[in-house]
Protein backbone atom coordinates (compact mmCIF):
# COMPACT_ATOMS: atom_id res chain seq x y z
CA UNK A 1 0.00 0.00 0.00
CA UNK A 2 2.86 2.66 0.70
CA UNK A 3 4.09 2.50 -3.02
CA UNK A 4 0.72 3.59 -4.15
CA UNK A 5 0.64 6.31 -1.83
CA UNK A 6 4.08 7.20 -3.01
CA UNK A 7 2.97 7.61 -6.43
CA UNK A 8 -0.59 9.37 -5.45
CA UNK A 9 2.09 11.79 -3.38
CA UNK A 10 4.37 12.21 -6.70
CA UNK A 11 1.13 12.49 -9.40
CA UNK A 12 -0.25 15.31 -6.84
CA UNK A 13 3.31 17.28 -6.56
CA UNK A 14 2.74 17.39 -10.80
CA UNK A 15 -0.61 18.59 -10.68
CA UNK A 16 0.91 21.13 -8.24
CA UNK A 17 3.56 22.03 -10.21
CA UNK A 18 1.35 22.11 -12.96
CA UNK A 19 -0.68 24.82 -11.08
CA UNK A 20 2.23 26.64 -9.82
CA UNK A 21 3.09 27.39 -13.97
CA UNK A 22 -0.36 28.63 -14.72
CA UNK A 23 -0.13 31.36 -10.95
CA UNK A 24 3.33 32.66 -12.32
CA UNK A 25 2.59 33.22 -16.29
CA UNK A 26 -0.97 33.80 -16.57
CA UNK A 27 -2.63 36.43 -19.10
CA UNK A 28 -5.36 37.67 -16.64
CA UNK A 29 -5.37 37.90 -13.17
CA UNK A 30 -8.03 36.07 -12.77
CA UNK A 31 -6.04 33.37 -13.35
CA UNK A 32 -3.11 33.66 -11.16
CA UNK A 33 -6.31 33.50 -8.47
CA UNK A 34 -7.80 30.17 -9.95
CA UNK A 35 -3.91 28.55 -10.03
CA UNK A 36 -3.37 29.65 -6.53
CA UNK A 37 -7.05 28.01 -5.99
CA UNK A 38 -6.30 24.87 -7.22
CA UNK A 39 -2.56 24.72 -5.44
CA UNK A 40 -4.63 25.37 -1.82
CA UNK A 41 -6.91 22.16 -2.87
CA UNK A 42 -4.62 19.97 -4.24
CA UNK A 43 -2.21 20.90 -0.40
CA UNK A 44 -4.82 19.36 1.66
CA UNK A 45 -5.14 16.34 -0.72
CA UNK A 46 -1.51 16.36 -0.29
CA UNK A 47 -1.52 16.35 3.26
CA UNK A 48 -3.62 14.10 3.89
CA UNK A 49 -2.40 11.06 1.36
CA UNK A 50 1.53 12.09 2.73
CA UNK A 51 -0.04 11.54 6.39
CA UNK A 52 -0.94 8.09 6.00
CA UNK A 53 2.10 7.48 3.78
CA UNK A 54 4.30 8.31 6.68
CA UNK A 55 1.92 6.70 9.06
CA UNK A 56 1.08 9.69 11.20
CA UNK A 57 -2.78 10.44 11.02
CA UNK A 58 -1.96 13.33 13.37
CA UNK A 59 -1.50 16.03 10.19
CA UNK A 60 -5.17 15.33 9.03
CA UNK A 61 -5.33 18.77 11.62
CA UNK A 62 -3.08 20.55 9.05
CA UNK A 63 -5.25 19.38 6.35
CA UNK A 64 -8.52 20.98 7.77
CA UNK A 65 -6.25 24.06 8.50
CA UNK A 66 -5.33 24.68 5.31
CA UNK A 67 -9.20 24.08 3.61
CA UNK A 68 -9.85 26.81 6.05
CA UNK A 69 -6.95 28.75 5.13
CA UNK A 70 -7.27 28.55 1.47
CA UNK A 71 -11.13 29.56 1.40
CA UNK A 72 -10.21 32.57 3.79
CA UNK A 73 -7.49 33.11 1.61
CA UNK A 74 -9.81 33.36 -1.94
CA UNK A 75 -12.58 35.57 -0.12
CA UNK A 76 -9.91 38.42 0.58
CA UNK A 77 -8.50 38.27 -2.75
CA UNK A 78 -11.79 38.92 -4.07
CA UNK A 79 -12.89 41.45 -1.49
CA UNK A 80 -9.90 43.60 -1.74
CA UNK A 81 -9.69 42.79 -5.93
CA UNK A 82 -13.08 44.59 -5.79
CA UNK A 83 -11.80 48.02 -3.97
CA UNK A 84 -8.30 48.38 -6.58
CA UNK A 85 -9.12 48.81 -10.34
CA UNK A 86 -7.79 45.93 -12.10
CA UNK A 87 -4.11 46.87 -13.92
CA UNK A 88 -3.10 44.83 -16.83
CA UNK B 1 -8.44 -6.65 3.22
CA UNK B 2 -6.89 -7.54 0.57
CA UNK B 3 -10.11 -6.39 -1.40
CA UNK B 4 -10.25 -2.77 0.54
CA UNK B 5 -7.11 -2.18 -0.37
CA UNK B 6 -7.37 -3.11 -4.02
CA UNK B 7 -10.81 -0.45 -4.11
CA UNK B 8 -8.68 1.94 -1.99
CA UNK B 9 -5.88 1.90 -4.82
CA UNK B 10 -8.90 2.41 -7.59
CA UNK B 11 -10.52 5.60 -6.10
CA UNK B 12 -6.95 7.01 -5.39
CA UNK B 13 -5.39 6.16 -8.94
CA UNK B 14 -9.26 7.74 -10.35
CA UNK B 15 -9.27 11.07 -8.09
CA UNK B 16 -5.73 11.26 -9.38
CA UNK B 17 -6.09 10.82 -13.14
CA UNK B 18 -9.08 13.65 -12.35
CA UNK B 19 -6.68 15.85 -11.14
CA UNK B 20 -4.69 15.58 -13.35
CA UNK B 21 -6.62 16.18 -16.16
CA UNK B 22 -8.07 19.67 -14.43
CA UNK B 23 -4.63 20.52 -14.39
CA UNK B 24 -3.96 20.04 -17.72
CA UNK B 25 -7.45 21.50 -18.44
CA UNK B 26 -6.03 24.69 -17.21
CA UNK B 27 -4.10 25.56 -19.94
CA UNK B 28 -5.31 23.78 -22.77
CA UNK B 29 -8.73 26.01 -22.59
CA UNK B 30 -8.97 28.86 -24.53
CA UNK B 31 -10.94 31.53 -22.22
CA UNK B 32 -11.04 32.00 -18.67
CA UNK B 33 -14.64 31.40 -17.89
CA UNK B 34 -14.11 28.12 -18.99
CA UNK B 35 -10.58 27.10 -17.26
CA UNK B 36 -12.89 28.00 -14.22
CA UNK B 37 -15.04 25.05 -15.05
CA UNK B 38 -11.76 22.71 -15.51
CA UNK B 39 -10.60 23.62 -12.46
CA UNK B 40 -13.53 23.45 -9.94
CA UNK B 41 -15.26 20.35 -11.20
CA UNK B 42 -12.24 18.54 -11.13
CA UNK B 43 -10.58 19.51 -7.87
CA UNK B 44 -14.15 18.45 -6.66
CA UNK B 45 -14.57 14.96 -8.31
CA UNK B 46 -10.53 14.58 -7.15
CA UNK B 47 -11.24 15.69 -3.27
CA UNK B 48 -14.08 13.09 -3.59
CA UNK B 49 -12.30 10.08 -4.52
CA UNK B 50 -9.19 10.76 -2.92
CA UNK B 51 -10.65 11.36 0.44
CA UNK B 52 -13.09 8.62 -0.44
CA UNK B 53 -10.03 6.15 -1.07
CA UNK B 54 -8.13 6.97 2.45
CA UNK B 55 -11.49 6.73 4.22
CA UNK B 56 -12.06 3.00 3.35
CA UNK B 57 -8.56 2.76 4.79
CA UNK B 58 -9.06 3.57 8.28
CA UNK B 59 -10.90 2.05 10.99
CA UNK B 60 -13.76 4.03 12.47
CA UNK B 61 -12.04 6.19 14.91
CA UNK B 62 -11.20 9.90 15.19
CA UNK B 63 -9.42 9.79 12.25
CA UNK B 64 -12.45 8.72 9.45
CA UNK B 65 -14.58 11.93 11.40
CA UNK B 66 -11.49 14.24 10.33
CA UNK B 67 -11.52 12.77 6.51
CA UNK B 68 -15.51 13.37 6.41
CA UNK B 69 -15.08 16.51 8.02
CA UNK B 70 -12.26 18.00 5.64
CA UNK B 71 -14.70 16.18 2.85
CA UNK B 72 -17.61 17.98 3.38
CA UNK B 73 -15.44 21.46 4.35
CA UNK B 74 -14.01 20.98 0.61
CA UNK B 75 -17.61 20.24 -0.76
CA UNK B 76 -19.24 23.67 0.39
CA UNK B 77 -16.34 25.76 0.23
CA UNK B 78 -14.24 25.13 -3.07
CA UNK B 79 -17.29 25.39 -5.30
CA UNK B 80 -17.83 28.43 -3.59
CA UNK B 81 -14.83 29.47 -4.43
CA UNK B 82 -14.93 29.51 -7.76
CA UNK B 83 -18.45 30.90 -8.10
CA UNK B 84 -17.43 34.10 -5.90
CA UNK B 85 -14.18 33.73 -9.22
CA UNK B 86 -16.12 34.02 -11.87
CA UNK B 87 -18.42 36.54 -10.26
CA UNK B 88 -15.76 38.78 -9.75
CA UNK B 89 -14.18 38.30 -13.29
CA UNK B 90 -17.27 38.99 -14.51
CA UNK B 91 -17.93 42.20 -12.33
CA UNK B 92 -14.37 43.38 -13.19
CA UNK B 93 -15.71 43.23 -16.97
CA UNK B 94 -14.02 40.24 -18.37
CA UNK B 95 -15.43 39.25 -21.48
CA UNK B 96 -15.80 35.49 -22.95
CA UNK B 97 -14.21 34.48 -26.00
CA UNK B 98 -17.94 34.75 -27.80
CA UNK B 99 -18.40 38.21 -26.76
CA UNK B 100 -14.72 39.02 -27.81
CA UNK B 101 -15.44 37.80 -30.78
CA UNK B 102 -18.55 39.64 -31.27
CA UNK B 103 -17.25 42.77 -30.93
CA UNK B 104 -14.24 42.07 -33.29
CA UNK B 105 -16.77 41.73 -35.88
CA UNK B 106 -18.93 44.96 -35.08
CA UNK B 107 -16.07 46.74 -34.94
CA UNK B 108 -15.13 45.40 -38.14
CA UNK B 109 -18.36 46.04 -39.56
CA UNK B 110 -18.58 49.36 -38.57
CA UNK B 111 -15.10 50.07 -40.45
CA UNK B 112 -15.88 48.71 -43.59
CA UNK B 113 -19.65 50.97 -43.37
CA UNK C 1 11.28 8.46 -0.51
CA UNK C 2 10.99 11.38 1.52
CA UNK C 3 14.03 12.77 0.10
CA UNK C 4 12.55 13.05 -3.31
CA UNK C 5 9.38 14.48 -1.80
CA UNK C 6 12.09 17.08 -0.62
CA UNK C 7 13.82 18.14 -3.19
CA UNK C 8 10.66 18.32 -5.71
CA UNK C 9 9.14 20.90 -2.64
CA UNK C 10 12.78 22.89 -2.49
CA UNK C 11 12.74 22.96 -6.64
CA UNK C 12 9.55 24.26 -6.64
CA UNK C 13 10.10 26.71 -3.75
CA UNK C 14 13.00 28.29 -5.76
CA UNK C 15 11.09 28.56 -8.71
CA UNK C 16 8.56 30.76 -7.09
CA UNK C 17 10.63 32.49 -5.32
CA UNK C 18 12.88 33.87 -8.64
CA UNK C 19 9.25 34.46 -10.45
CA UNK C 20 8.50 36.90 -7.17
CA UNK C 21 11.75 38.50 -7.74
CA UNK C 22 10.73 39.04 -11.55
CA UNK C 23 7.22 40.33 -11.30
CA UNK C 24 6.38 43.55 -11.37
CA UNK C 25 2.81 43.28 -10.19
CA UNK C 26 2.18 43.60 -6.43
CA UNK C 27 -0.86 41.58 -6.45
CA UNK C 28 0.36 39.03 -8.40
CA UNK C 29 3.18 38.69 -5.93
CA UNK C 30 0.69 38.65 -2.86
CA UNK C 31 -0.69 35.52 -4.47
CA UNK C 32 2.72 33.53 -5.35
CA UNK C 33 3.92 34.50 -1.64
CA UNK C 34 0.89 32.52 -0.31
CA UNK C 35 2.03 29.61 -2.81
CA UNK C 36 5.26 30.06 -0.88
CA UNK C 37 3.78 30.01 2.50
CA UNK C 38 1.95 26.62 1.32
CA UNK C 39 4.94 25.15 0.54
CA UNK C 40 7.36 26.18 3.39
CA UNK C 41 4.58 24.08 5.46
CA UNK C 42 4.72 21.33 3.42
CA UNK C 43 8.73 21.19 3.96
CA UNK C 44 7.78 21.41 7.49
CA UNK C 45 5.47 18.24 7.24
CA UNK C 46 7.87 15.84 5.22
CA UNK C 47 10.47 17.20 7.89
CA UNK C 48 7.99 15.80 10.78
CA UNK C 49 7.67 18.98 12.50
CA UNK C 50 3.51 19.12 12.98
CA UNK C 51 3.29 22.53 15.24
CA UNK C 52 5.18 24.34 12.89
CA UNK C 53 3.90 23.26 10.08
CA UNK C 54 0.61 24.06 12.00
CA UNK C 55 1.53 27.57 12.51
CA UNK C 56 2.81 28.03 8.89
CA UNK C 57 -0.33 27.66 7.62
CA UNK C 58 -2.37 29.44 9.75
CA UNK C 59 0.01 32.63 10.05
CA UNK C 60 1.77 32.64 6.83
CA UNK C 61 -0.86 31.52 4.09
CA UNK C 62 -3.98 32.98 5.71
CA UNK C 63 -3.37 36.33 8.13
CA UNK C 64 0.09 37.28 6.52
CA UNK C 65 -2.17 37.43 2.99
CA UNK C 66 -5.02 38.63 4.13
CA UNK C 67 -2.90 41.65 5.50
CA UNK C 68 -0.79 42.24 2.44
CA UNK C 69 -3.49 42.78 0.38
CA UNK C 70 -5.41 45.44 2.89
CA UNK C 71 -1.86 46.98 2.51
CA UNK C 72 -2.20 46.86 -0.89
CA UNK C 73 -5.69 47.78 -1.04
CA UNK C 74 -4.02 51.23 0.43
CA UNK C 75 -0.74 51.21 -2.05
CA UNK C 76 -0.22 51.21 -5.88
CA UNK C 77 -0.53 47.95 -7.67
CA UNK C 78 2.70 48.31 -9.61
CA UNK C 79 6.46 47.88 -8.53
CA UNK C 80 8.22 51.10 -9.14
CA UNK C 81 11.26 50.62 -11.56
CA UNK C 82 14.09 51.57 -9.74
CA UNK C 83 16.46 54.10 -11.00
CA UNK C 84 20.05 52.76 -10.07
CA UNK C 85 21.81 49.56 -11.01
CA UNK C 86 21.76 46.29 -9.68
CA UNK C 87 25.31 45.19 -9.90
CA UNK C 88 26.68 46.47 -6.83
CA UNK C 89 23.58 44.48 -4.33
CA UNK C 90 24.17 41.72 -6.68
CA UNK C 91 27.78 41.25 -5.36
CA UNK C 92 26.97 41.67 -1.55
CA UNK C 93 24.71 39.29 -1.40
CA UNK C 94 26.76 36.49 -3.30
CA UNK C 95 29.52 37.45 -0.89
CA UNK C 96 27.12 37.05 1.98
CA UNK C 97 25.90 34.29 0.52
CA UNK C 98 29.41 32.27 -0.32
CA UNK C 99 30.16 33.40 3.34
CA UNK C 100 27.31 32.08 5.06
CA UNK C 101 27.51 28.57 2.65
CA UNK C 102 31.12 28.10 3.90
CA UNK C 103 30.17 28.33 7.31
CA UNK C 104 28.16 26.01 7.15
CA UNK C 105 30.85 23.14 5.89
CA UNK C 106 31.64 23.06 9.54
CA UNK C 107 28.69 21.82 10.95
CA UNK C 108 27.89 18.08 11.42
CA UNK C 109 25.64 16.54 8.75
CA UNK C 110 21.75 17.00 8.27
CA UNK C 111 19.84 14.11 10.45
CA UNK C 112 22.88 12.02 11.60
CA UNK C 113 22.06 10.56 14.65
CA UNK C 114 25.81 11.76 16.68
CA UNK C 115 24.92 15.19 16.05
CA UNK C 116 25.25 17.16 20.01
CA UNK C 117 21.90 18.48 19.63
CA UNK C 118 20.87 14.54 19.98
CA UNK C 119 23.12 13.77 22.76
CA UNK C 120 21.96 16.08 25.95
CA UNK C 121 19.17 18.58 25.61
CA UNK C 122 16.86 16.70 23.27
CA UNK C 123 17.29 13.23 25.34
CA UNK C 124 16.75 14.62 28.39
CA UNK C 125 13.53 16.19 27.66
CA UNK C 126 12.13 13.16 25.58
CA UNK C 127 13.05 10.68 28.72
CA UNK C 128 11.90 12.78 31.54
CA UNK C 129 8.84 14.50 29.84
CA UNK C 130 6.52 11.83 30.47
CA UNK C 131 7.64 11.50 34.15
CA UNK C 132 7.65 15.23 34.85
CA UNK C 133 5.12 17.29 32.87
CA UNK C 134 2.89 13.90 31.93
CA UNK C 135 1.42 15.54 28.23
CA UNK C 136 1.93 13.29 25.15
CA UNK C 137 2.68 16.09 22.52
CA UNK C 138 6.43 16.95 23.73
CA UNK C 139 6.47 20.42 21.64
CA UNK C 140 3.76 21.69 24.15
CA UNK C 141 5.47 20.69 27.10
CA UNK C 142 8.64 22.04 26.29
CA UNK C 143 7.07 25.42 24.98
CA UNK C 144 4.58 25.97 27.97
CA UNK C 145 6.42 24.47 30.99
CA UNK C 146 10.00 23.95 30.54
CA UNK C 147 10.76 27.17 28.50
CA UNK C 148 7.43 28.85 29.59
CA UNK C 149 9.30 31.99 30.59
CA UNK C 150 10.20 32.33 26.17
CA UNK C 151 6.62 31.94 25.67
CA UNK C 152 5.56 34.42 28.38
CA UNK C 153 8.14 36.59 26.49
CA UNK C 154 6.80 35.75 22.87
CA UNK C 155 2.81 36.71 24.35
CA UNK C 156 4.20 40.10 25.14
CA UNK C 157 5.78 40.52 21.84
CA UNK C 158 3.03 39.85 20.35
CA UNK C 159 0.73 42.29 22.77
CA UNK C 160 3.29 44.78 21.63
CA UNK C 161 3.04 44.58 18.17
CA UNK C 162 -0.74 45.41 18.77
CA UNK C 163 0.56 48.18 20.63
CA UNK C 164 2.51 49.64 17.71
CA UNK C 165 -0.05 48.87 15.15
CA UNK C 166 -3.07 50.48 16.97
CA UNK C 167 -0.89 53.55 18.07
CA UNK C 168 0.36 54.42 14.33
CA UNK C 169 -3.05 53.68 12.67
CA UNK C 170 -5.53 53.73 15.07
CA UNK C 171 -8.98 52.16 14.20
CA UNK C 172 -11.78 54.40 11.94
CA UNK C 173 -14.98 54.23 12.44
CA UNK C 174 -17.27 56.12 10.69
CA UNK C 175 -20.92 57.48 11.88
CA UNK C 176 -23.90 55.07 10.82
CA UNK C 177 -24.90 57.85 8.92
CA UNK C 178 -22.26 57.91 5.88
CA UNK C 179 -21.76 54.40 6.01
CA UNK C 180 -20.83 52.66 2.62
CA UNK C 181 -21.34 50.00 0.87
CA UNK C 182 -19.45 48.02 2.81
CA UNK C 183 -18.11 44.18 2.52
CA UNK C 184 -19.36 41.18 -0.88
CA UNK C 185 -22.88 43.00 -1.05
CA UNK C 186 -23.91 40.99 -3.93
CA UNK C 187 -22.31 38.09 -3.77
CA UNK C 188 -25.74 36.24 -1.55
CA UNK C 189 -24.21 32.35 -2.16
CA UNK C 190 -20.87 34.07 -0.47
CA UNK C 191 -23.54 35.43 2.14
CA UNK C 192 -25.43 32.04 2.66
CA UNK C 193 -22.05 29.79 2.73
CA UNK C 194 -20.25 32.19 5.27
CA UNK C 195 -22.94 31.70 8.21
CA UNK C 196 -22.35 27.84 7.47
CA UNK C 197 -18.61 28.10 7.27
CA UNK C 198 -17.77 30.20 10.66
CA UNK C 199 -19.55 28.38 13.38
CA UNK C 200 -17.45 25.66 12.21
CA UNK C 201 -14.04 28.07 12.44
CA UNK C 202 -14.80 28.61 15.31
CA UNK C 203 -15.86 25.26 16.78
CA UNK C 204 -12.47 23.92 15.19
CA UNK C 205 -10.47 27.19 16.81
CA UNK C 206 -11.88 25.54 20.21
CA UNK C 207 -11.06 21.99 19.80
CA UNK C 208 -7.31 23.24 18.35
CA UNK C 209 -6.89 24.80 21.52
CA UNK C 210 -7.84 22.27 23.84
CA UNK C 211 -6.53 19.23 22.27
CA UNK C 212 -2.38 20.94 21.90
CA UNK C 213 -1.98 19.36 24.60
CA UNK C 214 -2.09 15.77 22.81
CA UNK C 215 -1.60 16.84 19.46
CA UNK C 216 -0.44 19.28 17.04
CA UNK C 217 -2.31 22.98 18.49
CA UNK C 218 -2.33 24.72 21.70
CA UNK C 219 -2.89 28.49 22.09
CA UNK C 220 -0.75 30.20 19.29
CA UNK C 221 -2.60 28.32 16.63
CA UNK C 222 -5.80 28.53 17.98
CA UNK C 223 -5.62 31.91 18.37
CA UNK C 224 -5.08 32.46 14.40
CA UNK C 225 -7.53 30.05 13.25
CA UNK C 226 -10.45 31.96 15.82
CA UNK C 227 -8.96 35.51 14.27
CA UNK C 228 -9.34 33.93 11.19
CA UNK C 229 -13.19 33.05 11.33
CA UNK C 230 -14.12 36.43 12.57
CA UNK C 231 -11.88 38.16 9.67
CA UNK C 232 -14.01 36.18 7.13
CA UNK C 233 -16.99 37.59 8.70
CA UNK C 234 -15.69 41.12 8.19
CA UNK C 235 -14.69 40.28 4.69
CA UNK C 236 -18.48 39.16 3.45
CA UNK C 237 -20.92 40.79 5.97
CA UNK C 238 -18.62 44.24 6.29
CA UNK C 239 -16.49 46.26 8.77
CA UNK C 240 -19.41 48.35 10.57
CA UNK C 241 -21.49 45.15 11.23
CA UNK C 242 -18.10 43.00 12.36
CA UNK C 243 -17.46 46.11 14.63
CA UNK C 244 -20.91 45.54 16.28
CA UNK C 245 -19.81 41.75 16.93
CA UNK C 246 -16.54 42.27 18.00
CA UNK C 247 -16.10 45.95 18.73
CA UNK C 248 -12.39 47.15 19.39
CA UNK C 249 -12.62 47.93 22.82
CA UNK C 250 -13.44 44.34 23.50
CA UNK C 251 -10.41 43.65 21.56
CA UNK C 252 -8.26 45.33 23.38
CA UNK C 253 -9.68 44.26 26.92
CA UNK C 254 -8.87 41.36 25.52
CA UNK C 255 -5.60 41.23 24.24
CA UNK C 256 -4.47 42.69 28.05
CA UNK C 257 -6.44 40.20 30.10
CA UNK C 258 -4.29 37.29 28.18
CA UNK C 259 -1.06 38.48 28.91
CA UNK C 260 -2.35 39.04 32.66
CA UNK C 261 -3.69 35.39 32.98
CA UNK C 262 -0.53 34.59 32.07
CA UNK C 263 1.40 36.69 34.38
CA UNK C 264 -0.97 35.71 37.40
CA UNK C 265 -0.21 31.91 36.91
CA UNK C 266 3.60 33.16 37.74
CA UNK C 267 2.79 35.33 40.91
CA UNK C 268 0.57 32.95 42.37
CA UNK C 269 3.18 30.32 41.96
CA UNK C 270 5.57 32.40 43.51
CA UNK C 271 3.01 33.68 46.41
CA UNK C 272 2.71 29.44 46.68
CA UNK C 273 6.33 29.49 47.29
CA UNK C 274 7.82 28.59 44.54
CA UNK C 275 9.59 30.16 41.70
CA UNK C 276 8.12 32.15 38.69
CA UNK C 277 5.76 30.23 36.90
CA UNK C 278 6.60 26.95 38.78
CA UNK C 279 3.61 25.11 37.74
CA UNK C 280 4.85 22.38 40.24
CA UNK C 281 3.23 24.94 43.27
CA UNK C 282 0.08 25.07 41.65
CA UNK C 283 -1.90 22.19 42.68
CA UNK C 284 -0.69 19.32 46.03
CA UNK C 285 -0.09 16.98 43.21
CA UNK C 286 2.78 18.70 41.06
CA UNK C 287 1.72 16.63 37.61
CA UNK C 288 -1.88 17.67 38.10
CA UNK C 289 0.13 21.09 38.74
CA UNK C 290 1.52 20.89 35.62
CA UNK C 291 -1.67 20.28 33.49
CA UNK C 292 -3.25 23.54 35.25
CA UNK C 293 -0.77 25.67 34.38
CA UNK C 294 -0.65 24.31 30.84
CA UNK C 295 -4.31 24.52 30.37
CA UNK C 296 -4.37 28.41 31.96
CA UNK C 297 -1.07 29.18 30.09
CA UNK C 298 -2.48 28.10 26.91
CA UNK C 299 -5.84 29.95 27.25
CA UNK C 300 -3.79 32.91 28.14
CA UNK C 301 -1.72 33.00 24.90
CA UNK C 302 -5.02 32.40 22.74
CA UNK C 303 -6.87 34.70 23.56
CA UNK C 304 -4.00 37.49 23.54
CA UNK C 305 -3.40 36.11 20.02
CA UNK C 306 -6.67 35.99 18.89
CA UNK C 307 -7.76 39.87 20.12
CA UNK C 308 -4.37 40.90 18.11
CA UNK C 309 -4.60 39.57 14.86
CA UNK C 310 -8.32 40.84 14.78
CA UNK C 311 -7.25 44.72 15.96
CA UNK C 312 -4.18 44.41 13.18
CA UNK C 313 -7.17 43.71 10.84
CA UNK C 314 -9.51 46.14 11.80
CA UNK C 315 -6.56 48.94 11.73
CA UNK C 316 -5.29 48.21 7.93
CA UNK C 317 -9.10 47.34 6.90
CA UNK C 318 -10.57 50.26 7.80
CA UNK C 319 -7.83 52.62 6.97
CA UNK C 320 -8.91 50.95 3.57
CA UNK C 321 -11.96 51.93 3.37
CA UNK C 322 -11.53 55.37 4.15
CA UNK C 323 -9.35 56.13 1.64
CA UNK C 324 -11.68 54.30 -0.99
CA UNK C 325 -13.91 56.31 -0.12
CA UNK C 326 -12.71 59.65 -1.41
Amino acid sequence: MTEIYAAICIAILVVMAIALVRASYAPTVYDRILGVNMFGTKTVLFIAVTGYLMGRPEFLDIAIVYALINFIGMVAVLRFFEYTAPVE
Amino acid sequence: MFVLDIISSILLIAGVFFGLSGAVGLFKFPDFFTRVHAASITDSIAAILIIGGLLLQTSFDLNTAKLLFILAFLMITSPTASHALAKSARHGGLLTLAEVKEEKEEKQQEQSH
Amino acid sequence: MAELIDLVLLAMLALTALRIIFLKDLFAIVMLFGIYSFLSALIFINLDAVDVAFTEASVGAGISTVLMLGTLALTGRKEKKSSRSSILPLFVVCVTGAALIYGTLDMPPFGHPDNPIHQHVAPRYIEESPKEVGLPNMVTSVLASYRGFDTFGETVVVFAAAIGVLSLLGIRRRKDKDAPESGLETHHVLHVVAKVIIPLVILFALYVQFHGDFGPGGGFQAGVIGAAAFILYALVFGLPKSFAVVSPKILQLMASFGVLLYASVGLYSMSKGGNFLDYNKLAADPLAGQHYGIIIIELGVGITVFAVMLSIFYAFASQAERSNIQ
